[in-house]
């Protein structure tokens, strides 16, 4: 059974509320921002094949939901979902981002890479602390960006010519340094942006929390389809070891 | 009705197994059910030495399945015996191990090293490594090297059953399985994966960081059924269905050809419990057959 929200979003973006697959489990008790669900509507049969991976958004009594954009042909039919169809949800899987409540945090998003972060930033014991920085191409509605800027501090910038890449660039460039060593870095979005944010920390003598959006099957840690490049460790699963690692531990 | 099957020196509870790669060592699927209630599990290759595997992408979805280069990234024979073997539930279901290696003398050393290990029930041997000594082809595609191969394992398996597991990459695969039978193969396994490949016609590139990677997923399921049939005809030697299933409907369809057993692969991928519900699944399905007992309704098929 689904219930299915699009509420204050513009254009592709949707708010999939499904029925919560088991508020009582501890896993479920005791999930947090960072962790995601695969996701597979009963009425794929084989094709699509796989679930598709998306943070978690939110999860309480009232429902489980997921935040997401429409990139292809599974988003696309997650999209017209209707109430009352079935879903298969397997989670919460994965790690969690590091929460330290009196350390200055830097929460960079980008695009979609904002949806783990709207939890985050609910539960953080203290929003004063916080300071999201957050870069988009489609407008600012798209996003739930206004209900987290009534918690902590939002700086928004959208990108429309190749020229913001830039200045959103240098923008990284000059608000990652306060935080990168004495306090937290957090960063979901593109590989672009993340290779960005890995590269700037590195050269202050810094590090970051990066959450990788690689391609998965299982979502467990079966099958070796999703790993990345662990410095020690050589290839992990990111479903299963991540998706949240440390920027120094990791080459892309 | 009575779930257990017996063949080739191998006793299950029931006909069902995981297929090796899809399953991990089997502790990745402990939270969405009971290994117990398994027939058995098949864990990924395992090779002499801890592998990385091939570069990224591995995977590709294409319609009803998948493409994989995973590349036989494993952790070692030594770290599944001393790291993942004691927590497995192996006194309760079957822990088959598979091997993979490039030479002859690899695999016996494997098959040697593992027929000392009480906890593991079999040995499935995939031959599909290139043999580069002998010019890049595939154990599985030469009849004389596939029987080299089995004969090398089986003088070091020890009691254990040892499965040859065929791929479908071949004309003839009845040709490949009577040399393994010939050679003292237990029980086959067939299919693994087909060779197959995926291109980005927007990007102008390949899906897969490997260019060519393996085909499974029910899209294969006509093809293992071809191949179950045909060798269950040629050689006398029990065998195990792998390729595509995802119902009961489809276990009964292979047993119907011939396996005595059968695997999940890629089902797993569709939902993490689904190999766990195939169990009852399977057992229901047969009731609303008629179906009483699988010794008699394997091989049943009306030509
Ligand atoms: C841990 C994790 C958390 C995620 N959280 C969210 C989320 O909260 N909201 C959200 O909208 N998306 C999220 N994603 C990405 C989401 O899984 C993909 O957008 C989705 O699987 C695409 O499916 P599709 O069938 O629509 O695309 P496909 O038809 O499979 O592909 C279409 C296009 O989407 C791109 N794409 C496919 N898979 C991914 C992926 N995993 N990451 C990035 N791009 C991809 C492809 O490169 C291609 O260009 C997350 C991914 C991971 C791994
Ligand atoms: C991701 C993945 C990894 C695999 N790894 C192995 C392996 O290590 N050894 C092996 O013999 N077969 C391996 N296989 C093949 C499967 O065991 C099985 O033979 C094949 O997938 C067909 O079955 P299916 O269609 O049910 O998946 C792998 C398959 C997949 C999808
Ligand atoms: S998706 Fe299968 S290992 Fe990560």
């Amino acid at each position: 059974m689904t219930r299915f929200g699009k509420e204050g979003f513009d254009g592709d973006f949707f708010e999939l509320v499904l029925e919560h697959p088991d508020p009582q489990s501890p896993a479920w008790r005791n999930w947090k921002p960072g962790q995601f669900v695969m996701v597979r509507p009963t009425a794929w049969e084989h094709n699509p094949l796989w679930g598709r991976p998306f943070s978690i958004y939110r999860a309480d009594e009232d429902g489980l939901s997921v935040f997401f954009q429409i990139v292809g042909r599974g988003t696309e039919r997650l999209a017209k979902l209707e109430p009352g169809d079935e879903v298969t949800v397997w989670g919460p899987l994965g790690n969690t981002f590091a929460v330290r409540e009196d350390a200055p945090t830097l929460i960079l998003a980008g695009g979609i890479g904002l949806a783990p972060f709207a939890e985050y930033v609910r539960r953080h014991p203290h929003p004063e602390n916080l300071k999201v920085v957050f870069g988009h191409r489609p407008p600012v509605e798209c996003y739930p960006l206004a209900k987290m800027a009534e918690r902590v501090s939002c700086q928004s910038c959208r990108e429309t010519c190749p020229a913001d890449l830039d200045d959103f660039i240098a923008l990284l460039g000059r608000v990652i340094p306060d935080y990168c060593r004495d306090g937290l870095v957090l960063a979901c979005g593109p590989m672009p942006f993340l290779k960005t944010v890995q590269r700037i920390v590195a050269e202050h003598g810094g590090k970051a929390q990066l959450s990788l959006e690689n391609r998965m099957a299982c979502g467990v840690g079966a099958c070796l389809g999703c790993v990345c490049d662990h410095k020690e460790e050589g290839p992990v699963s990111v479903c299963a070891r991540g998706p949240v690692f440390w920027s120094d531990e990791i080459t892309f | 009705m009575d779930m257990k099957v017996s063949f080739g020196g191998l006793s299950l509870k029931n006909p069902i197994l995981t297929a090796s790669g899809t399953f991990g060592y089997g502790l990745e699927y402990t939270r969405f059910g009971e290994l117990a209630t398994l027939g058995g599990i098949v864990v990924k290759g395992l090779s002499l030495e801890p592998r990385v595997g091939n570069p990224m992408p591995r995977i590709a979805e294409t319609p009803s399945g998948m493409l994989n280069a995973i590349g036989l990234q494993n952790i070692g024979v030594r770290n599944f015996v001393e790291k993942r073997l004691p927590k497995l539930p192996a006194d309760q279901m079957a822990v088959i191990a598979n091997l993979y290696a490039c030479s002859a003398e690899e695999f016996a050393e494997l098959a040697g090293y593992l027929s000392e290990q009480p906890g593991v029930a079999a040995l499935e041997v995939n031959i599909s490594c290139p043999n580069v000594s002998s010019g890049g082809i595939l154990f599985g595609q030469d009849p004389k090297m596939a029987a080299r191969v089995t004969e090398a394992v089986k003088r070091r398996a020890g009691d254990k059953p040892v499965i040859i597991k065929l791929s479908p990459n071949v004309t003839d695969i009845t040709e490949i399985a009577r040399a393994a039978a010939g050679a003292g193969a237990d029980i086959l396994c067939l299919i693994n994966t087909l060779s197959g490949m995926a291109v980005d016609a927007r990007t102008r590139r390949p899906r897969l960081a490997n260019v060519i990677g393996g085909l499974s997923g029910p899209a294969i399921k006509p093809v293992a059924l071809r191949c179950v049939h045909q060798v269950s005809r040629a050689v006398d030697v029990p065998i195990i269905g792998v390729g595509g299933i995802a119902s009961a409907e489809d276990v009964l369809e292979f047993i119907l050809v011939g396996a005595h057993a059968i695997q999940v692969g890629t089902a797993n991928f569709i939902r993490p419990d689904f190999v766990f519900r195939l169990v009852d699944e399977l057992e229901r399905l047969c009731e609303a057959y008629g179906i009483t007992s699988f010794d008699e309704y394997r091989g049943s098929l009306r030509l």
